[in-house]
């Protein structure tokens, strides 16, 4: 039973304070949307918990042990990081950038394990991508980029996920279809927390929405809950129209 | 393409021994085939061996192991930087260890011990490369640490110019415009076997580490999200660069823009992984020089031709078009 708690964490840079005493837990079977403006502390908070950045106070555990202590093979095995898509540096293929997904099980491109081969073919299929499998991928669109990364991260087959933004300046259809590859992947018993934008979007796949702004956590709980009027305009200043899960943006306040 | 890639080493190593051989063959005095092959099994008379094992053959071996420290280098650095303009060459790593080596002959602390010349190469050359590695990582952009490389070239060329000023007599002035130029003229067993032990060690920790410059294809941030020690990847880079190029001056001086052409020739054969552009990098850049190098001696000149110029010649005009190739979107 693999599971992410974070307790009290601090991020700060200089004299910045970018998280302030955020506390969270992951664990599978859970689609929890992190919600939030712009320089809220998303990804601060997201790189503190991957132990990538170590939290200025507070601690981020994987299965009880500190994210920032374990190795960065242990914890890709237990935890696929997606981070926000940058250009890839070379146009590899699509096959070899989603066997990448596969590193920390000791994959070598052009000479994948039977395993490897095997984990890289399902999350290819997974992510409909099979028939563009050998295409470079400076030939994808962006929808098909987007598909790409979310195949990689598959590939790991870890029992958690944390996507930043996945579905940035993508298309309505694509929003859709990679939120959809995510819900199924938590179906099938993975824990992801993604960071989003579109809050009816988020409200309608996320079993929980975590709301974030100015460095702390605002509230953290199932939408019918916490997705409200006022949350709205406290974190993003916004007024808003709230129906069930429903969300008509008015304007900005 | 994909119809070659099984090929590729097979086919470089078959034609880079091909080159070494035919670089014994030809020359001021062109010898026949079975007088080479004689000589190589110890047959022949003494003056074909001499001409064969003192000189031609510890020449084109030297082009050899110096192209392929270059090409392993340079395909690596443009792996650990995402960066198909990188190499040791154009980063000013090479300037900064030809400058360290002549600054050890200048000096006279050869004198000491004769891995002095090779140790203070290498050292300028991990010197440069830890200090770009530190620039990559702060400025992020790829135009600034190319500047950077430019800036320290410059540096270390008018830091070699101030000890030619200084230069006591012709010959070491001479000396230092073979530092410069890159040049494989008149290399024994001696020298190669005094640079061979940090080659091998360079080019092996490149080895060993190749697959994190796969990883990091996807950037740093999610080379460390699927499981790349970036700390550990970036030293062992370094150390790995550092020490091939280091040996490859310590050979031959500082030749340019060979470990940008080979990769990049290379690239598409491998589906574009760095990780698999290693080994038929160093190959290629290894046969590149040994033909460069046959062109230098037989081409008729009064002075022969500096390896370096040539390799200039050939890879100055490359590297421009792969610049201009460039889209905006990868910086």
């Amino acid at each position: 039973m693999t599971e992410l708690t974070v307790r009290d964490v601090s991020v700060k840079a200089g004299d910045a304070v970018l998280v302030e005493d955020a506390s969270f837990r992951l664990a599978r079977g859970e689609f929890v949307a992190l919600l939030g403006p712009n320089g809220a502390g998303k990804t601060s908070l997201i790189r503190a918990s991957l132990g990538l950045a170590v939290p200025t106070s507070g601690d981020a555990r994987l299965d009880g042990e500190i994210t920032s202590n374990l190795s960065p093979i242990t914890r890709a095995q237990k935890l696929a990081y997606l981070p926000q898509i940058r250009p890839l540096a070379w146009p590899n293929t699509v096959r070899d950038v989603v066997a990448l997904g596969r590193f920390s099980h000791g994959a070598v491109l052009g000479r994948l394990k039977r395993t490897d081969a095997e984990a890289v073919d399902r999350a290819l299929a997974a992510c409909d991508l099979s028939a563009l499998a050998n295409r470079n991928s400076d030939t994808l669109s962006g929808g098909e980029l987007a598909r790409m990364h979310c195949a990689r991260a598959f590939a790991a087959e870890a029992p958690l996920l944390i996507a930043d933004e996945p579905i940035a300046a993508l298309d309505p259809r694509h929003q859709f279809r990679i939120l959809d590859l995510i819900a199924e992947y938590v179906r099938q018993g993975g824990g992801a927390l993604v960071v989003l934008h579109d809050i009816g979007l988020a409200a309608r796949y996320a079993s929980r929405l975590i709301w974030m702004k100015d460095g702390r956590i605002l509230a953290d709980g199932p939408p019918s809950e916490t997705l409200t009027k006022d949350r709205l305009e406290i974190t993003y200043g916004v007024r808003a129209t709230v129906d069930g899960i429903k969300v008509e943006m008015d304007g900005p306040i | 393409m994909s119809g070659g890639r099984a090929f590729v080493i097979p086919g470089l190593t078959l034609a880079s021994v091909l080159a070494i051989f035919a670089a014994c063959l030809l020359g001021s005095t062109p010898l026949p085939t079975e007088r080479v092959i004689a000589a190589f099994f110890g047959g022949a008379d003494i003056g074909d061996r001499l001409v064969v094992w003192s000189i031609r053959l510890p020449r084109a071996l030297a082009a050899f192991l110096v192209g392929g420290a270059l090409g392993l280098s340079g395909a690596a650095l443009q792996g650990l930087l995402r960066n198909p303009l990188a190499e040791p060459g154009v980063l000013g790593v090479s300037a900064t260890a030809s400058l360290a080596a002549t600054f050890s002959l200048y000096y006279g602390l050869v004198g000491i011990s004769a891995w002095i010349m090779p140790i203070a190469a290498i050292l300028g050359a991990l010197a440069a490369t830890a200090l770009l590695a530190v620039a990559a990582i702060r400025a992020r952009s790829v135009v600034t640490l190319i500047l950077i490389g430019v800036g320290l070239s410059s540096f270390a060329g008018a830091l070699m110019s101030l000890l030619m000023n200084l230069a006591p007599n012709p010959f070491s002035l001479s000396d230092m415009v073979n530092w410069m130029l890159g040049s494989v003229a008149n290399r024994s067993f001696n020298e190669i076997v005094l640079a061979l032990p940090f080659l091998v060690a360079g080019s092996g920790i490149l080895l060993a580490t190749r697959r994190g410059l796969s990883a990091l294809t996807l950037g740093e941030e999610a080379a460390s999200g699927v499981g790349l020690n970036l700390h550990r990847q970036r030293i062992l880079t370094v150390l790995g660069a550092g020490l091939a190029t280091g040996a490859s001056v310590a050979l031959a001086g500082a030749i340019g823009f060979v470990g940008i052409v080979a990769p990049h020739l290379v690239r598409p054969f491998v589906d574009h992984d760095p990780a698999r552009s290693l080994v038929p990098s160093a190959l290629l850049a290894g046969l590149i020089l040994v033909i460069a190098d046959i062109g230098v001696r037989i081409i008729p000149t009064d002075s022969e031709l500096k390896l370096g110029v040539v390799a200039a010649l050939i890879g100055a005009p490359i590297f421009i078009w792969i610049a201009m190739q460039r889209r905006a979107v990868h910086d």
